[in-house]
């Protein structure tokens, strides 16, 4: 018997999971995948709004706002790099110069600091924006994060507090007496007092099982480009259009790693699995980033994905329990800026859990997350020898477009991957250039040894994705 | 940090790396550092186990093992240091090479001369922006040969290959043999992407079909590959409405290779955006002195043998280069003119004897390669965008070019 189940292993599960870790209760996340961040998580952008998109009286706008601010010191305890390069909305004719003006007015009545960039200032701050645009706004407090990384660092430091993760588990079924609920999680049963609902795109179908689901989820998705890291000057911030009413637009994002990534497109699809790239996506988005950076080139790009962003119908966050089941808490509806919220979602939570009768008594220790990622190819050249010197794994890289050691493979199975790509999304071994060309049978080596596991039982992501067929 | 200096510091022991060491060591340098990733030394040449090298440079019909042995063999008994499991993360801009490795952590590389002969990488599946879904089975044909011939394991069974560069041809073959089923070659182009010396011995023999002016337009499949949708491609290279779809668990890309050059990057060195190498000269000594590059990293070379051949060629110049005997003063530049893509090296120097390799843009049939002041005139039947014109100059034609400001190669229709 649990206090809380939680389901979904994103950024808000593991947020969630993390911050109620930090209490005496007994809690527990429940995952479909095989590995957490591998649904909408894995195909997040990475960035932290400054908030001067949304509504402040909306949830999304309100959390939004508070988790800009959290994030500060939540990356310093992940050990997680976050990094505020600023967002700059540009103005693509005369007709957004009104749109413009008012955002930035409604920015400052609220506290984002915001400015206006014009003419030869804008071109110093970012040299490859069109000559035909003149005009921008700079939030300088948005910033970018890798949201693979921070995911697992919630994760695995929930973990170092207790929280237990159900994997590889599909929540098929919730029952309740009135007093407690009990989910039927693949051939398993878990007992739970309280219920957390961030199921992502499927969380309108998680809240049918406890008649919570006063609303629906309509899958959104977006296919996102990435350009060869070797082009990292070609953009300094992450640069916006002036937002339409029903889009942010399409964007240039500094990543954290210092590339460049374009996109998102927004459909609205049915499917809520479709995360199929296609050539209209990526026309959409060469044609429009043009506008804003001429200069960008098809063949420049090494990796492209899609997402499924979770759309209420209500267009906002949905947060809190319901009112024919109040000890089931959905924390639903969660897109853009859902990773930026993500913080501030959690607070949210546990104050909403601690608002329906449960006592939040914090644990007397905390464990402080302790498990960073070192990053070879991040260290000085004094650092890398000690590295080396501590753990000959260091000087074994394997992955030679991201240089990637043996070492950081090791700790990223040791800290819980299973797969390919949950060695990817951790180490980046596999995200350069070559997309894993020189890398894949180092990592299956190593993951077969390490998990004790033959290679050709290996996969990608869980379920059939086998990476080989069978032995000669 | 450890230190060490040498003389000639050669970055890849593949076909390129290997021969410039043993050359240098010819030419009487003394202190040679060989350095490889791998555990062994011979590159790719060690997954290619087909035969077909050694054709040109030592009219004998090899595999890549056998191949690379002669080399290695000859590299063994030599004096040659070589260092493997060891990767260089960077050259300094004081061109110091830092190598790392388990055994000794940091070595800081202080060398007289630089060999870069790092090879290529193949294009993925991502470069050529196939849409679709991203499920597993989706390999470059290389590493597809990894998996066969080093690591044991069948990548899958029902195949696809999308491209025809040599690589996947050969994969093509090697699968069939293997017991699984090719069910198609594509080729954007209207003309194969590899050898025909391939087309024959590995489709052809095999009923392999190959799909010209066809290209794969989507992925299915969410775990595994399922299966591709295949458009017939118009003469404007855009897809058209004829499509078909062929089931499958596994597809192979072999779409082009990609100079590998980022520690070239680091020295720096310009690159040509047309080959993805540095410009060179004949002595394939790059723009900055002391500087060499060969094989793949400098340019795609159709035959392991010319790899070896732009090895010996570098491995010697930057022997020289290091006794002070190196002379490059007069250059000429050559230019790719007329349905030329590129021709290298890119300045000639030399007065005893040159090759030049030029790719032609499009296969055109009973042609003249020729150039400025008359000084090459070949005529050809046929020529292919897969198979480079070697252009061999003697002493005497070098003479003569010597007097020209630039060498313009042409390749133009017999009327």
């Amino acid at each position: 018997m649990y206090n809380v189940a939680i389901i979904g292993g994103g950024i808000v599960g593991n947020a969630i999971a993390r911050e109620l870790s930090r209490y005496e209760l007994s809690v527990v996340l429940i995952e479909k995948e095989i590995e957490v961040s591998f649904g909408t998580s894995k195909a997040n952008s990475g960035i932290i709004h400054s908030g001067i998109h949304d509504d402040p009286k909306t949830l999304k706008g309100k959390l939004c706002l508070q988790g800009n601010a959290l994030w500060e010191e939540l990356s310093k305890e992940l050990k997680i790099p976050f990094n505020r390069v600023g967002e700059i909305l540009v103005a693509r004719s005369e007709d957004d110069l009104p749109v413009l003006k008012k955002m930035l007015d409604n920015a400052k009545a609220i506290g984002i600091p915001s400015e206006m960039v014009e003419g030869k200032r804008l071109h110093e701050l970012e040299p490859n924006l069109s000559g035909k645009i003149n005009t921008g706004v700079l939030a300088p407090t948005a910033g970018v994060i890798p949201p693979y990384e921070m995911t697992y660092a919630l994760y695995e430091n929930a973990m170092q507090n207790g929280v237990k993760y159900l994997l590889g588990s599909k929540v098929i079924n919730i029952a309740t007496d009135g007093k407690s609920f009990v989910i039927t999680a693949g051939d398993k049963e878990i007992k739970a007092d309280y219920v957390i609902n961030t199921a992502g795109v499927y969380a309108d179908e998680v809240a049918k099982f406890a008649g919570a689901d006063n609303f629906r989820i309509l899958p959104r998705k977006g296919e996102e480009y990435i350009l060869d890291k070797r082009l990292d000057n070609i953009n300094n911030h992450v640069i916006f259009p002036t937002p339409s009413p029903i889009s942010k637009g399409v964007l240039i994002i500094k990543t954290i790693e210092g590339s460049t990534m374009i996109g998102p497109t927004a459909d609205d699809i049915k499917d809520k699995e479709d995360t199929t790239t296609t050539e209209e996506g990526l026309k959409k988005i060469l044609d429009f980033v043009r506008t804003m950076i001429p200069g960008i080139q098809k063949k420049d790009i090494i990796a492209s994905f899609a997402g499924i962003r979770p759309v209420s119908n209500t267009n906002d966050f949905i947060i809190g329990g319901s009112k024919t089941a109040p000890c089931f808490i959905n924390a639903a509806g969660i897109q853009s800026p859902g990773l930026t919220a993500a913080p501030a979602i959690a607070l949210m939570v546990a104050d909403l859990l601690k608002k329906s009768g449960i006592r939040l008594e914090k644990k007397r220790k905390f464990n402080k997350y302790d498990k960073p990622h070192r990053r070879f190819t991040l260290a000085s050249n004094k650092d890398k020898e000690l590295l080396i010197k501590l753990n000959k794994a260091y000087g074994n890289i394997v992955c030679r477009c991201e240089t990637v050691t043996e070492a950081e493979v090791v700790a990223a199975i040791r800290n819980g991957a299973k797969t390919v790509d949950g060695i990817k999304f951790r180490t980046r071994a596999g995200m350069g250039r070559c997309q894993a060309g020189f890398c894949l049978h180092h990592v299956m080596k190593i993951l077969s040894r390490e998990l004790g596991i033959p290679e050709e039982k290996l996969t990608k992501r869980g379920g059939g994705s086998l990476i080989v067929k069978e032995k000669r | 940090m450890k230190k060490i200096s040498t003389d000639i510091i050669i970055i890849g022991a593949g076909p390129g790396g290997m021969a410039a060491a043993l050359k240098a060591g010819e030419a009487g340098v003394k202190k040679i550092l060989l350095v490889d990733r791998l555990p062994e030394p011979g590159g790719i040449l060690q997954q290619c186990i087909h035969n077909g090298f050694g054709l040109h440079k030592f009219k004998k019909d090899l595999t890549g093992p056998e191949y690379a042995d002669t080399y290695i063999k000859k590299i063994k008994n030599s004096n040659i240091e070589v260092l493997l499991q060891t990767m260089a993360i960077e050259i300094t801009k004081d061109n110091k090479v830092i190598l790392a490795n388990g055994s000794d952590g940091l070595i800081e590389v202080s060398s007289k001369a630089i060999v870069l002969a790092m090879g290529c990488r193949e294009r993925t599946r991502q470069q050529v922006s196939i849409p679709g879904t991203r499920p597993s089975g989706i390999f470059t044909a290389g590493v597809a040969q990894r998996f066969v011939n080093i690591e044991g394991f069948m990548p899958g069974k029902e195949v696809v290959v999308v491209g025809s560069g040599d690589i996947g041809m050969i994969m093509a073959r090697r699968m069939t043999l293997e017991g699984a089923r090719v069910h198609a070659v594509t080729e954007l182009l209207p003309y194969p992407g590899g050898l025909t010396r391939n087309i024959v011995q590995c489709l052809n023999d095999f009923n392999i079909p190959l799909h010209l002016n066809h290209n794969v337009i989507k992925i299915y499949g969410k775990d595994r590959v399922t299966g591709v949708k295949i458009a017939k491609i118009n003469n404007k290279g855009e897809p058209t409405d004829e499509t078909f779809e062929i089931s499958c668990d596994t597809l192979l890309f072999s779409v082009g290779l990609i100079p590998e050059n980022e520690l070239s990057r680091m020295v720096p060195l310009e690159i040509n955006p047309i080959t993805g190498g540095p410009f060179i000269d004949d002595t394939y000594q790059t723009k900055r002195p002391g500087v060499f590059i060969c094989g793949n990293a400098a340019f795609v070379n159709d035959l392991a043998d010319y790899v070896s051949c732009e090895g010996e060629i570098a491995g010697e110049a930057a022997a020289n280069y290091v006794n002070g005997s190196l002379n490059t003063v007069t250059k000429v530049s050559v230019v790719a003119g007329e349905n030329i893509r590129f021709v290298a090296p890119n300045f000639i120097t030399r007065t005893d004897h040159v090759t030049l390799y030029a790719r032609v843009t499009q296969q055109m049939r009973d042609v003249t390669v020729s150039s400025s002041g008359g000084i090459i005139n070949i005529k050809k039947q046929i020529i292919k965008p897969s198979e480079m014109i070697e252009m061999e100059l003697d002493s005497e034609k070098l003479k003569k070019i010597k007097e020209l400001k630039e060498l313009v190669i042409d390749v133009r229709p017999n009327k």
